[in-house]
């Protein structure tokens, strides 16, 4: 009898175990997929050429494909991004965690959770017959779809990750290091900037980091608002086409297996690897850095 | 000791304000930022708005007409894609919040679910392409999308649900464990139904990220125009932010579909933030009555 | 008692305190004498802590807190609008009951206060904490690793260099809150010794909830009971011939 139950509960927890190892076998067939469709490619081009080729024009005869001016438009777009949403994401957290009076602080928590919901087509909507008009009119651009407009949008979606991970690095940071810092005669400010933001700077790192990996793998705003060029930018103003906009861009006409098809997913597997590295960078740091508990006996 | 005058106590407190002010710009910057973003929005679509527009499917090359079909094609992904993503959600929240001790297994396992949090929804997207269109011969279908954005929406589930799961007191646990009732019986009748309102929560949230995502169904589900309804599962569908999408970018009238657009827009936004407002209210409801 | 009015560091005059609409202290009026070592004894929850916490304005970082009457340190009154409580703190040094180093160097520990006042010059400081470290007797085990992480002492060890922190302000008062509740007997003798040697030089206003504790350090104690002062006298009067039914129960264990 005991026996038996014994065994349905270990049948069970094994049941459990196989449902949880399924996003790592998720992980698995994402990888072996997206090789089995882009691998092909390679044999008409080595790596290195498809990786530091200068010019993508998959529609030539004969076609080339070279994605460094998609590479350089995806890490031109996110840095910039993070440029604007690092302080922007950092400091509000600041506010929201340490300064902010109790109802102005649950009235931005929702404001950063609702920008975070709004879907990404209607910020490259917006993107487009908002700002697009508006850049191209005020700096007489030739196109207001650019490197900087993309880079706004983008950074307004890193905004709420590196917001709430901050957040909650701060939140989580020790009272009693905020005690020790008051009773010597700090004030808050000094206690903010010279003990709390380093005590949660792992967690905030982290924050930077996921928001770049959110930033380099979103799609519609840079699809529908960086301008589409294949070419490596000269100015902040200029067009550019990072890998996720040329992936969805193109994936429509590529005829089934030819060699543009097999060369958009090699894209996705180098978009793959360098999000999963943004990721992995992110959880080493949360992992290594984990808060060191305040006294032990 | 040097007591200088640059730290002053006046000084001290006037570098306090300049930051606090600082933030405080940052903070009404984003707030702003969404306001004026929501106004647009808001204001833009509303007159394209009407009962036909909701319920009519698009007539004229999609230039009039209503923007039905792609309601009930992002109706049929998003049930879709929880169907798929809750269950497999809960129980691995299950596993790694009730039975998983610390170790090298559990700690892959957590990786690899940050890491499919992390993969970009294009990404998903050709995944769905190669394997549920392709080697599965789902086609372009309700089915090969609906499979995308469930395994898409999946991350977001399994954190949802463990976290929900934590918060449910160990004393709880052990209440019942030294009753005689067994870990499953009381996963099943102590754990989970404590648990409940935070998976809702969280499915809610899920529900409204795979209703507005676009990229993945693009190459597994979407179409440019169907008139007709779906059929079946492996029928293609029109879907609100494709919709927005082709009809912004790949249309050949632009500026004669700018309302629907704006239409389209208002009807998505609307819909999404809906559903994370119900979540929002839900949780804070919770918080509230929460004894524990 | 053997007090004369210029001895006077901090007056209390009918002091209430409130958290919210819950009163947890009502009507305390005592002195604390310069130089001295002072007990605040009583079961838990009695307002011991809260009353120590009031004396540097530590209460203020708790929202809808309440002071009535008069808390005079050196005459002022440190509720007062003009008064800041950064500058109150400064004068006033805090130890608490679980060692809170920052997770930062030993050093950086040391000259986190002064810094702040404008002590820059690298002389200074090294000075600075050679002299808070040897006051606080931590300096010969830690002389050679002031740049490692404060975290990696021991809870004894922290609490000293909390102790030298603070010291590191030239505080002309010490707060202690039962600072040797969370360290072991060995650690604890180290701290009493310490107290010991610093009532030469500082004030020092120390809670436990050790009698024994109290006995050992202080020259007066005041007991506390549901918020009240219940009886404040020399120490080896209180516990040898307590003059209130309350202190006497407490001393020899009836309850608490």
């Amino acid at each position: 009898m005991a026996a038996t139950r014994q065994r349905k509960e270990q049948a069970i927890q094994m049941l459990f175990f196989l449902f949880a190892a399924f996003s790592i076998v998720l992980l698995a067939l994402i990888l072996i997929f997206l090789f089995r469709e882009g691998l092909p490619i390679f044999k008409t081009v080595t790596p290195i050429d498809f990786i530091f080729g200068k010019f993508w024009y998959p529609t030539y005869e004969p076609p080339e494909y070279g994605i460094w001016p998609l590479i350089v438009g995806s890490l031109v777009v996110t840095f910039i991004a993070s440029a604007i949403a690092v302080p922007l994401g950092v400091l509000s957290a600041v506010y929201i965690s340490e300064i902010a009076p109790a109802s102005i602080k649950e009235i931005l928590k929702s404001v950063i959770e609702l920008i975070a919901g709004i879907p990404s087509v209607v910020l490259g909507f917006f993107g487009m017959v908002i700002l697009a008009p508006w850049m191209q009119e005020t700096f007489d651009l030739p196109t207001g779809l650019n490197i900087m407009n993309a880079s706004l949008v983008l950074a307004l979606m890193a905004v709420p990750t590196i917001s709430s991970i901050s957040e909650d690095a701060l939140y989580a940071v020790p009272n009693e290091f905020k005690e020790a810092s008051y009773a010597l005669g700090a004030t808050k400010y000094e206690t903010i900037v010279k003990v709390i933001i380093p005590a949660a700077l792992s967690g905030i790192s982290t924050a930077v980091i996921l928001g770049m990996a959110r930033a380099i793998g979103e799609t519609m705003v840079v699809l529908m608002v960086a301008g589409g060029a294949a070419a490596i930018p000269e100015s902040l103003f200029d067009s550019v086409r990072p890998m996720p906009a040329s992936i969805a861009a193109e994936m429509g006409e590529a005829p089934f297996r030819s060699g543009h098809y097999h060369a958009l997913f090699a894209t996705g597997i180098v978009l793959f690897f360098l999000t999963l590295a943004f990721n992995l960078l992110a959880d080493y740091i949360s992992n290594r850095f984990k808060e060191v508990g305040s006294a032990t006996l | 000791m040097n007591l200088t005058s640059d730290n002053s106590i006046t000084w001290r407190y006037a570098k306090q304000q300049v930051f606090f002010n600082i933030v405080r710009l940052a903070a009404l910057l984003i707030s702003a930022a969404l306001g004026g973003l929501l106004l647009f929005i808001i204001a833009s679509g509303i007159q394209a708005i009407s009962w036909d527009f909701i319920t009519l499917p698009p007539r004229d090359s999609m230039t009039k007409g209503g923007i039905m079909p792609a309601i009930v094609g992002t109706f049929y992904l998003t049930l879709g894609a929880i169907a798929i993503a809750l269950p497999l959600g809960v129980a691995s929240a299950i596993y790694l919040s009730e039975y998983a001790r610390q170790g090298t297994i559990v700690r892959i396992i957590r990786i690899g679910v940050n890491c499919l949090a992390g993969v970009p929804s294009v990404v998903f997207g050709l995944f769905g392409l190669g394997f549920f269109v392709v080697y599965l011969k789902f086609g372009s279908s309700i089915l090969s999308g609906a499979l995308t954005l469930g395994i898409l929406i999946l991350p977001t589930i399994i954190g949802a649900s463990e976290e929900a799961l934590k918060a449910v007191p160990q004393t709880f646990r052990e209440a019942s464990l030294a009753l005689g009732v067994s870990k499953w019986g009381t996963i099943l009748r102590i754990v989970l139904p404590n648990a409940l309102p935070g998976i809702l929560t969280g499915s809610i949230l899920g529900i409204g990220r795979a209703a507005g995502e676009t990229a993945p169904i693009m190459f597994t589900a979407a179409a440019f125009f169907t008139a007709k309804l779906p059929e079946s599962i492996f029928d293609e569908v029109m879907a609100l932010p494709y919709h927005v999408y082709v009809l912004a970018t790949a249309g050949t009238h632009i500026e004669e579909t700018r309302s629907i657009q704006y239409g389209t827009v208002l009807v998505l936004v609307a819909l999404v933030l809906g559903i994370d407002l119900i979540a929002i209210a839900i949780r804070s409801a919770m918080r509230k009555r929460k004894k524990w | 008692m053997v007090t004369t009015a210029n001895n006077i560091i901090f007056e209390l005059k009918q002091v209430n305190f409130f958290y919210g609409s819950t009163q947890a202290l009502t009507d305390i009026s005592m002195d604390f004498e310069k130089n001295r070592v002072t007990a605040l004894i009583g079961p838990s929850g009695c307002g011991k802590s809260t009353l120590l916490r009031l004396l540097n304005r530590m209460n203020d970082l708790i929202d809808g807190t309440r002071v009535e009457g008069e808390i005079l340190f050196e005459g002022r009154n440190i509720y007062n609008a003009d008064n800041d409580p950064v500058e109150i703190r400064r004068r006033i040094g805090m130890v608490f009951q679980k060692p809170n180093p920052f997770p930062k160097s030993i050093f950086n520990n040391i000259t986190y206060g002064p810094r702040l006042t404008g002590t820059r010059n690298r002389a200074d400081l090294e000075l600075l904490v050679e002299q808070s470290l040897k006051q606080a007797v931590l300096w010969d085990e830690v002389k050679d690793i002031l740049n490692k992480s404060a975290m990696t002492l021991s809870g004894g060890q922290q609490q000293r260099l909390c102790i030298a922190r603070a010291l590191a302000m030239k505080p002309d008062v010490l707060l202690m809150d039962e600072p040797t509740s969370a360290l072991d007997p060995i650690s604890t003798a180290k701290i009493e010794d310490l107290i010991e040697e610093l009532k030469k030089n500082y004030t020092i206003i120390i809670v436990t909830h050790n009698m024994q504790q109290a006995a050992r350090v202080s020259e007066m104690t005041g007991f506390f009971y549901l918020g009240r002062l219940i009886e404040y006298a020399l120490t080896t009067d209180i516990f040898t011939n307590p003059q209130v039914k309350q202190t006497e129960d407490y001393i020899t264990g009836r309850f608490g």
